[in-house]
Order: C-alpha cells, then structure tokens, then sequence
C-alpha cells in the first residue's frame, strides 16, 4: 500500500504514518490512537479500527484476531450537547 | 529485561518518564521504567491537560510555577511537538467564600512572582472570551501565563527522550512487589522475573496505594473516579482553561480543536472504578450549555474516566519513605500530577542521586500527616 493513503479519515492519519509508528514500538490500537490519533475523530474508529488492526497484524507477525480493537466509548453515536444536556430544569 | 539497575521506576505516566529522563540527564542511566499497560494508560493519558499556576497553597503554587519555566523551553528540550499552549487559566468566582478565598490566594500567588489579575465579569467578556456566560459570577482571577499541553505527546517525549539517553521502558510488564530486606529497597518483582535495585520510585497514581503495602508501606492516598468528555473539532475560538471550584467545571479548547472539560463529582465513592457515567454527561453537558451557550449544538464525540490519588491536603507525597531507604514516592497529586511533572520529576531525580533538591521537598513527605496538622489546597477541581 502507497504511504499516502489515507486510513483514518476523520483524522487524515495515513498508511505511512502508522506503520512508522509501529515500527517505533506502538504496536496496539489503543497507543496509536493516542498518539496518532487515529479512530479518535467522529467516527470513533467505526472506519478504521479494523484497517489498523490489519496494519499492525501485518507489520508484528501476529494473528488478527489477537490484536484488540480500541475501547468503545460512550456517547458512542456523536450527539449534540443541546440533546444531551436536555431541559434546562435549574 | 534487565536482572538489576540503579534505579526501578514504577509507573509510565507523566511523572514516572519525566523522573528516568531527569535522572538519566543527571548521568544515571541504569533506569528501567516499568509500566503495567502502554505510557500515559494511567491518570495521566485521562486528564484535561491544564497547567494551572493559581493554587492557594504554597508548596502546589511554588511547583507549578517552577514547572511552567519547564514547560516553557520543554518542547526544544525534548525535540517534540507536545502541543504546549499558553492561552491562560480564568477561575471564576460564584460565591461570597469564593471571592474572600480568591483574595487570599491572589495575595500568596503574586508574592511568588505569579502575574496574576482579577477581572470583573465585563472585563472577562472584553479582555478573555465574550463566549461566557457571566451571569452569577461575581469576578474572576486570571493568569494569562497558565497553559494547557497533550499528556500523551509529553510522555511520550519524556519517554522518547530517556530512552535516547539510554533508559529501558518496559511495557505490559506489572510491578507485583516491592521488594524490601532489612529496611531497605532490594528490588521489584514483576511477572517477568525479578530487578534488583537499591532505588525505587512509587510513581503508579492510584495504584501506589497497593503497591507500597507490598513495602509494609501505608499511604495517606486514596483513589477516586473523575469523569471528562471531549467534543469534535472546532474552529479556534477559545484558548484559556475556564474552571471554577463552587460551580464545579473545568473546560478548554485543545490545540487540535475540540472541547475537553469535566467536573469533580463530590459522590463519587473511592475505589479503582473508571467506567463512565449517564449521569456525568448529562449534568456536564448543562454545565457547558449554561456557561457557554454557543456549545449547544456542537457534538460530544466521547467520555470516559480515569483516577484522582487524592491526599488529606491535596498537595502530592514526595521523596524519600520513613522506613525504606532507598523507597522514593512520586503520588498523591490528587488530579493535579500533569501539571507540576516537570518540577517534581527534577526534584525527584535530584533527591535519588544525593544531590540536595532546589526546592525543599521534606514539606511533602508522608509524614507531615502524623500530627494531623496541615493546610489543605482548595483550589482543587
């Protein structure tokens, strides 16, 4: 894959980015997002969690299934803080 | 890993890689770091990022404005983008006990050399953000030269820096037991096998609690879940931290745009719980609807929880342990570690390779609580 393609798309974090990454020791989805921020957009990783997943299975040598997708975390759907915050009952 | 080194540091967060970095920087550089998940997986990878110098004690005062001279040059330092910013700290006043208390810590603040102002609620519209929403502020301290910077990136280049310097940080790698022989550190066991060492530094946040109780240690340390959220980007359009203690509210804008904030809920029970709470989005989403009404539509895109390892005082337990030579805590900051990493981290160091500490560090030893006489920092959010 070119270095330039795009894999996350909410934070444009490219292919060549997140192998250079791994290759300095990141080697879970979870450090990558920190530092890349990749999967940390408005997505939230629903794009590329998997792609990446793919990326470091590939560039350690492990199974897919053994690299953990980052923590789902709530409000999981982007949601407005006018919705959230509801009637304003003070 | 290594079987022995001249120092173990127990904890990959802000203050446990700023620690092996100083140290290293000093010529100790036998220094394994041990950090049970990845760097910053901790209290420092979940909180805000402020670095705020108007605290009403002076020991926290004194070590975050050391720290901002840090923080200052840190990135050239450091050779990286940590996203240091100094866009200010506003801490709005709400009530009578508010406005005396402001006085006094203004009072203390500039007799440190802090450049600290009050506004009145027209000049925080004409002077910070005209954003705000300043109905029930009665005023507000302002200091233009507090700031805010990335605690992944931070760590990540204390980590980087130390490593170049020769530093070993072992990750996935859980300190099980401090190891302690006639009175003094021998060395840490983890699962990996065992490293013998004649220094060892407590600097695991929450988790310091535990640990130091495999030392026969008791630390006046308790853990307590504290919330925060972020937003989606947003154009640039507000650089200080906003905060206030009687509202309870913390928020600012990231360099990368979005809006992180949260609050210190005064239930929240103790314990190593950091699952996120309904309850906490909702009345965190009024807060910043009330206090700034632009934000209404703007979406939340994610929240979670980390720790606080909150002392009696709120100041952090530092230094050398009655008891265990050789045994070094770095804990306690009580929600405010990221801030004052870089001063306490050099103090630290400074202590562990016998030279005597620029600052005086004995003030924040554990055992300033015995007589159970001590001043407590209220400027905590």
């Amino acid at each position: 894959m070119k270095d330039d393609v795009v894999i996350c798309r909410c934070e444009d974090v490219t292919y060549g980015e997140i192998v250079r990454a791994i290759e300095s020791g990141l080697t879970t989805t979870e450090e990558l997002k920190r530092v890349l921020r990749c999967g940390m957009g408005p997505c939230q990783g629903r794009t590329c969690s998997r792609l990446i997943a793919r990326i470091i299975a590939e560039k350690t040598g492990r199974d897919i299934e053994e690299v953990a997708y980052p923590v789902v975390r709530p409000p999981t759907r982007p949601t407005e803080i006018g919705i959230l915050a509801g009637d304003d009952e003070k | 890993m290594r079987s022995s080194a001249e120092c173990v540091i127990i904890g990959g967060g802000v203050v446990g890689t700023a620690v092996a970095y100083y140290l290293a920087k000093r010529g100790m550089r036998d220094v394994v770091v041990l950090e049970r998940d990845f760097l910053a997986s901790g209290a420092t990878g979940r909180c805000g990022g402020g670095i705020r110098q108007q605290w009403s004690t002076e020991p926290n005062t004194r070590l975050a404005i050391e720290s901002v001279r840090i923080w200052k040059t840190l990135e050239d330092e450091l050779d990286a983008d940590i996203e240091f910013l100094q866009g200010g700290y506003l801490v709005l006043a709400y009530t009578d006990d508010d406005v005396a208390q402001f006085e006094k810590n203004v009072g203390l603040q500039r007799g440190l050399g802090l450049a600290v102002e009050t506004l009145s609620p027209e000049e925080i519209l004409t002077e910070v953000t005209p954003h705000l929403n300043t109905e029930g502020v009665r005023m507000a301290t302002w200091c233009a030269e507090d700031a805010s910077a990335n605690p992944f990136l931070t760590t990540q280049a204390y980590a980087d820096a130390a490593r170049r310097l020769g530093v070993e940080i072992e990750l996935w790698t859980p300190a099980c037991r401090i190891i302690v022989e006639g009175g003094r550190v021998a060395g840490v066991e983890t699962p990996r096998g065992k490293i013998s060492s004649p220094f060892v530094v407590n600097a695991a946040g929450g988790h310091s609690v535990p640990l130091a109780r495999t030392a026969g240690v008791e630390l006046p340390v308790t853990p307590y879940r504290r919330e925060i959220l972020v937003s989606e980007p947003l154009e640039r359009f507000l650089d200080p931290m906003i905060i206030s203690f009687s509202y309870g509210v913390y928020f600012r804008q990231t360099k990368h745009g979005a809006v992180i904030g949260g609050f210190a809920d005064p239930d929240a029970p103790e314990g190593f719980d950091e699952s996120s709470s309904l309850a906490f989005l909702v009345s965190m989403t009024k807060k910043l609807r009330h206090l700034m009404p632009i934000l209404a539509p703007v979406k939340i895109v994610r929240q979670w929880a980390g720790l606080y390892d909150v002392t009696p005082d709120a100041q952090p337990i530092l230094g050398a342990t009655d008891g265990v030579e050789g045994l070094f805590q770095a804990n306690g900051f009580s929600g405010h570690g990221f801030m004052i990493a870089p001063k306490v981290a050099e103090l630290l160091a400074q202590a562990i390779a016998g030279e005597e500490p620029e600052l005086d560090i004995e003030r924040l030893n554990a055992r300033r609580f015995e007589g159970g006489d001590f001043t407590q920092d209220r400027s905590v959010v």
